[in-house]
């Protein structure tokens, strides 16, 4: 386990601000606490980093004791984001972001690379290293203070509600970038918010804390289908609620299995028999273990025919696909506004389950309206749209298969 | 005044150096002493009240006595007034260390201990560069009080511009009088003017365009 937190405590004068706080943490996740003012996510977080210390309980950090370390080396190899971005104004924004590179002693030309590397990863122009933190607007000071938590490589990122005060845009924006971050970098993430909403989207589970006590800790579509009780069901708002329910359905259980493949090592003579075999104009290509690598239609092997040999050398390798466990509401927007015939259905590891045809996207719409019309009244059927978008965490990709 | 210069000059060169000499020592002393003791105060949980009232008393005794309390222990001479102007020049900068370190802005404090930053790290890097303009005006307070008060240090012996003033009260002489207050003013004004470079030259720069 990454990071464990067992019956952590921590008292103020005889009032526990957190009271048997229980957690693991596996690498790669991203754990938001939520929960009401003065329920305890500060406090719980600035334990992780020594910045508190608890009256009782245990932190483990990669298997070590996290109270027996020396904190000062420990806050160093431990990315931490202020509530108030906390920007040094008086050091330059290059001095800023390589902070803890500097306190770790690494070279001036490391410095200076990774002050580059870090600003283009906020798509900040170079030049804006030189300038000072009064310089910046406040969301681009927000993205410096999240990079100056990356810069010293550090595996895990504390960031206690680093969007706090910024427009809804803005706010959006830098949370795809904090999302993109931590998939594409694989850090871990112990977020702290105030809004269901950013829990929702960012957090692979959720921490629901209420008066220093854990009240629930779940995935965001687990909350939302099994609130634990009233409180979670109140921070988490009933038209969320009403939202989530249809969208339980996942690609999983209305693709066909039946996809036709073939391997590229094959010759095109192959393909077309195959195609005829199974009356379809369109096969996807996967390697000898099932994964997706693109497909074939009918008119490449038409046009190509005479020129090329091996379905290796016809096939298109961009190739739009879904996952599995991916919920169908966000699923089917993403279909029909491509306009793609049929969708392949992968599974985590990329490989091949079934697929997406347009003759079941009429089983989906079907369900979805009916869905909806079941569980609210159907005025605000548009609006009622939107909210479902935020609440799934379906993942489409597409890309070089 | 061209006679003036023609008949006293010298020694008001000698006297003015002795004035600088005194007040320098005593500013710098109090410097040293009062910076560190100011920050550490701030670490304190518990009496740094008590240390900056102690210090407020010490201010409120009356420069002559103070000066005259140092002949029993030091006798006379510049030693004695040293130590007193030592004293008096502590609490301004005593208390101006300590309000402007507190005045940093804790979000940055916490930033500065949250990237792993030691206490000793914080305070050079951080905390120091943000309380200088309030630990500068401390300074020049005390550098203006104690720039003033070496003049009385001549009643015990001191030496420095005090003793023109003093002559010149005795014998009812304008011109001495004159001859040493105002080198005193003016010795005030440059010195102040001085450390007004020097805070702006030690007050980091927020922003990249320079003026
Ligand atoms: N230094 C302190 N001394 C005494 N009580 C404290 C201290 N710090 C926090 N508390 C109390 O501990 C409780 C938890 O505080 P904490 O800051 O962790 O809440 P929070 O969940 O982060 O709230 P918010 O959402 O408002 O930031 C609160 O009741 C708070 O008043
Ligand atoms: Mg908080």
């Amino acid at each position: 386990m990454f990071l464990e937190m067992k019956h952590l405590s921590k008292v103020y004068g005889g009032k526990k601000a957190v009271d048997d706080f229980n957690l693991d943490v596996k690498k790669g996740e991203f754990i938001c606490f939520i929960g009401t003012s003065g329920s305890g996510k500060t406090t719980t977080m600035r334990m992780i980093n020594r910045m508190l210390n608890p009256s009782s309980g245990s932190i483990k950090l990669e298997g070590k004791d996290v109270l027996k370390a020396d904190p000062v080396k420990l806050r160093r190899r431990i990315g931490y984001v202020i509530q108030n971005v906390g920007l040094m104004p008086h050091m330059t924004i290059r001095d800023n972001i390589t902070l803890v590179p500097k306190l770790l002693k690494w070279s001036d030309e490391k410095k200076n690379e990774r002050a580059k590397e870090m600003i283009k990863m906020v798509e900040l122009p170079e030049e804006y290293l030189d300038r000072y933190p009064s310089e910046l607007s406040g969301g681009q000071q927000q993205r410096i203070g999240v990079v100056r938590a990356l810069a010293a490589d550090q595996d895990l990122i504390l960031m206690d509600e680093p969007f706090g005060a910024l427009d809804p845009i803005t706010r959006e924006s830098l949370q795809d970038f904090v999302q993109d971050l931590q998939q594409r970098l694989g850090k871990t993430v112990i977020f702290v918010t105030h809004d269901m909403d950013e829990a929702l989207k960012l957090a692979t589970r959720i921490v629901v804390m209420s008066h220093g006590k854990v009240i629930q800790v779940a995935t965001p579509d687990e909350i939302l289908r099994h609130p634990a009780n009233e409180f979670v069901e109140n921070l988490i708002g009933k038209d969320r609620l009403i939202q989530a329910r249809p969208s339980i359905t996942t690609v999983g259980q209305v693709m066909y299995n039946n996809a036709v493949s073939i391997t590229p090592g094959r010759s095109l003579k192959e393909a077309l028999k195959l195609m005829h075999e199974k009356r379809v104009d369109t096969l996807l290509v996967t390697d000898d273990s099932g994964i997706l690598k693109g497909y074939v239609d009918i008119e490449q092997i038409d046009y190509n025919y005479n020129t090329a040999t091996s379905v290796d050398d016809v096939m298109t390798r961009k190739v739009f696909y879904v996952y599995e466990n991916s919920i169908i509401r966000d699923t089917v927007e993403k279909i029909l506004k491509r306009g793609y015939k049929n969708v392949p259905v992968v599974d985590e590891n990329k490989k091949l389950v079934g697929i997406v045809t347009r003759a079941s996207l009429v089983d989906i719409v079907y369900d979805a309206l009916w869905g909806e019309a079941d569980t609210s009244t159907n005025e605000d059927s548009t609006k009622d749209n939107k909210g479902k978008d935020k609440v799934t965490s379906a993942k489409a990709g597409d890309g070089q298969a | 005044m061209i006679n003036f210069i023609q008949q006293y000059g010298g020694q008001l060169l000698y006297k003015l150096w002795q004035h600088i000499y005194i007040s320098g020592i005593s500013l710098g002393l109090g410097i040293l002493v009062a910076v560190p003791l100011g920050i550490l105060l701030t670490r304190m949980k518990h009496g740094s009240g008590v240390i900056i009232e102690i210090a407020s008393v010490l201010q409120t005794v009356p420069a002559l006595a103070l000066l005259a309390m140092m002949i029993p222990i030091f006798g006379i001479g510049a030693l004695p007034a040293i130590v007193a102007l030592f004293i008096y020049s502590l609490l301004p900068i005593l208390r101006n260390t300590y309000l402007g370190i507190q005045g940093v802005d804790p979000s940055l404090k916490d930033a500065a201990k949250g990237m792993g930053m030691t206490n000793f790290q914080s305070i050079i890097k951080v905390e120091l560069p943000m309380a200088v303009p309030v630990i500068m005006s401390g300074i020049r307070l005390s550098a203006t009080y104690v720039i003033a008060w070496t003049a009385l240090a001549s009643y015990i012996g001191a030496g420095g511009l005090g003793d023109f003033i003093f002559n010149g009260l005795n014998l009812y002489r304008t011109d001495l009088i004159l001859g040493g207050s105002i080198p005193v003013i003016l010795l005030a004004l440059l010195v102040d003017w001085l450390l007004g470079k020097l805070e702006v030259w030690l007050t980091p720069t927020t922003t990249s365009a320079r003026a």
